[in-house]
């Protein structure tokens, strides 16, 4: 094998078409299970709050399977139990629809939002109960006290756990490799294996990774510094 | 339903316990459990050592490890297994068995995360400690040694434990290079019955959740216990809510 030599791979229009569709699939499965996982972590909190008794022990079950149990297994068992367990009409058209990308969002999305609810949770709880008695002696209900006063400032407290996670989110998006979504590791393994330069296509990936992580990083130091209360009220 | 389950089990569990053990390598739960206390156990004095490097004044010693930090943080340790396991063979030049290669691989993430604990619980002490220490006449080797560290790693027991859980969690990735642990074995088991891997599966998923539950449970109990004692004999009792869980949960 000869040198290092990174246009061998970036030069090749086919490799990088490969790679393009493994950015694009990457980014299909991270926005799919974020929308999916924040969506839900939302309805999981809502559960969590509610005066309903039976909300607070099947979300505490929800949370606690998903945290406790590895995230490859838990799409193994997605995409290698459940699919085959569902009727044979919905397997066909998931088998003709991407099943390995659907299923990885899935995995991906339902996992999250076990993460995603309990930050949104510890930033709810970090706001004191004085808070809402205040709000309520202005003359707030309950639903515009959440929306105008609890809400603000819980989930600015949530930002950065719920930061960190959407990082981790796009990291564990490499994990669906295991169930076969072409996506981005996947189409670095297949270059791999075609071009035998697995230095300089390795390094492309681990760049791509490690460029979107940070832009990701940097998104999100931005929206926790425009929510910064002393910051707004100097603009 | 019910009845599959029981003969799985039957039929398996020495596999899922202990791998092809006499005759084959060691495997399933045990080199799961196996891999990640070694992995914990190595990682434990590598974090140390990084923690220093990245508060150290020296930029020389600061920089690389910064930027190693943040690249573990950023790229997926799947990415991590794969250069391994292409790197550590190229270099040693001998056929290194993927065990090996998914312990080192485990040594520098969850330093690195680790590392990010201990600054953590090293800056959180305050300059104060270490002013003091200083003018009693250590060194900063000794002030480190017998002042800082002691307090910093009892505060981080909590945190090591749920590592030590996420490292349980991220043994699974061991899977992509045939590593011979819990995930694989029941791979293989899938692959005789083939009829039944929801079955083999759901079973899979139960193992790992008995284990990192029992596993959260210790370092939930530990970490009200150790905000006792610094809470100190007058505020012996705290609520519950006074000791938030504030580990580094790395998810996998």
């Amino acid at each position: 094998m000869s040198g290092f030599d990174l246009s061998a791979i970036l030069t090749n229009p086919e490799y990088v078409s490969m790679l393009v569709h493994g950015i694009e699939m990457t980014f299909i499965i991270y926005f799919g299970s974020w929308l999916m996982a924040m969506t839900l972590a939302i309805l999981l909190l809502a559960l969590r709050v509610s005066p309903l008794r039976i909300g607070e022990p099947i979300v505490a079950a929800y949370v606690s399977y998903h945290r406790n149990v590895p995230t490859l297994v838990q799409l193994m068992l997605w995409y290698f139990g459940i699919f085959t367990l569902m009727p044979q009409g919905l397997t066909d058209w998931l088998a003709s629809h991407n099943a390995e990308a659907i299923f990885a969002v899935i995995g991906l999305g339902l996992c999250q939002a076990a993460y995603f609810s309990e930050d949104l949770r510890s930033g709810l709880r970090s706001v004191s109960p004085g808070q809402m008695e205040a709000a309520k002696a202005l003359g707030h209900g309950y639903a515009s006290a959440m929306r105008f006063v609890i809400m603000p400032q819980g989930v600015r407290n949530a930002l950065p756990p719920l930061i960190n996670h959407s990082v981790s989110l796009f990291k564990n998006s490499s994990l669906a490799i295991v169930i076969g979504a072409p996506e981005l590791t996947h189409a670095v393994k297949e270059i791999e294996n075609i071009s035998f330069r697995t230095f300089e296509v390795y390094m492309i990936g681990t760049v791509t990774y490690l460029f979107f992580s940070l832009i990701i990083m940097g998104i999100g130091a931005y929206i926790a510094m425009r929510a910064d209360p002393a910051r707004r009220a100097r603009a | 339903m019910i009845q599959d389950f029981i003969t799985i089990i039957q039929d398996y569990w020495l596999l899922l316990l202990i791998g092809q053990y006499p005759n084959g390598p060691l495997g399933g739960l045990a080199n799961t459990l196996i891999l990640s206390a070694l992995a914990i156990a190595l990682a434990f004095p590598v974090s140390i050592l990084m923690a220093l490097a990245r508060l150290s004044k020296w930029w020389f010693l600061r920089w690389p490890m910064t930027a190693l930090v943040y690249v573990t943080r950023g790229v997926p340790l799947l990415m991590l297994i794969l250069w391994c396991y292409f790197v550590i063979p190229l270099w040693t030049g001998a056929d290194v068995p993927s065990f090996l290669i998914m312990l080192v691989t485990l040594v520098i993430y969850q330093g690195a995360f680790l590392s990010e604990v201990v600054r953590a619980g090293i800056v959180s002490l305050g300059q104060g400690q270490m002013d003091a220490a200083r003018a009693l006449g250590h060194g900063y080797m000794g002030a480190m040694r017998f002042v800082i560290l002691p307090q910093a790693l009892y505060n981080m027991i909590p945190s090591m434990i749920s590592t030590f859980v996420s490292t349980i969690k991220d043994t699974t990735l061991g899977y992509v290079i045939n590593v011979p642990d819990l995930t694989f074995a029941a791979s293989q088991v899938n692959n005789q019955l083939l009829t039944q891997p929801f079955q083999v599966f759901l079973i899979l998923a139960v193992v790992y959740y008995i284990l990192c539950w029992s596993l959260t449970y210790v370092a939930n109990s530990v970490e009200r216990r150790i905000a006792r004692r610094r809470a100190g004999p007058r505020n012996a009792r705290l609520p519950a809510e006074a000791a938030p869980l504030k580990t580094i949960t790395e998810q996998l």
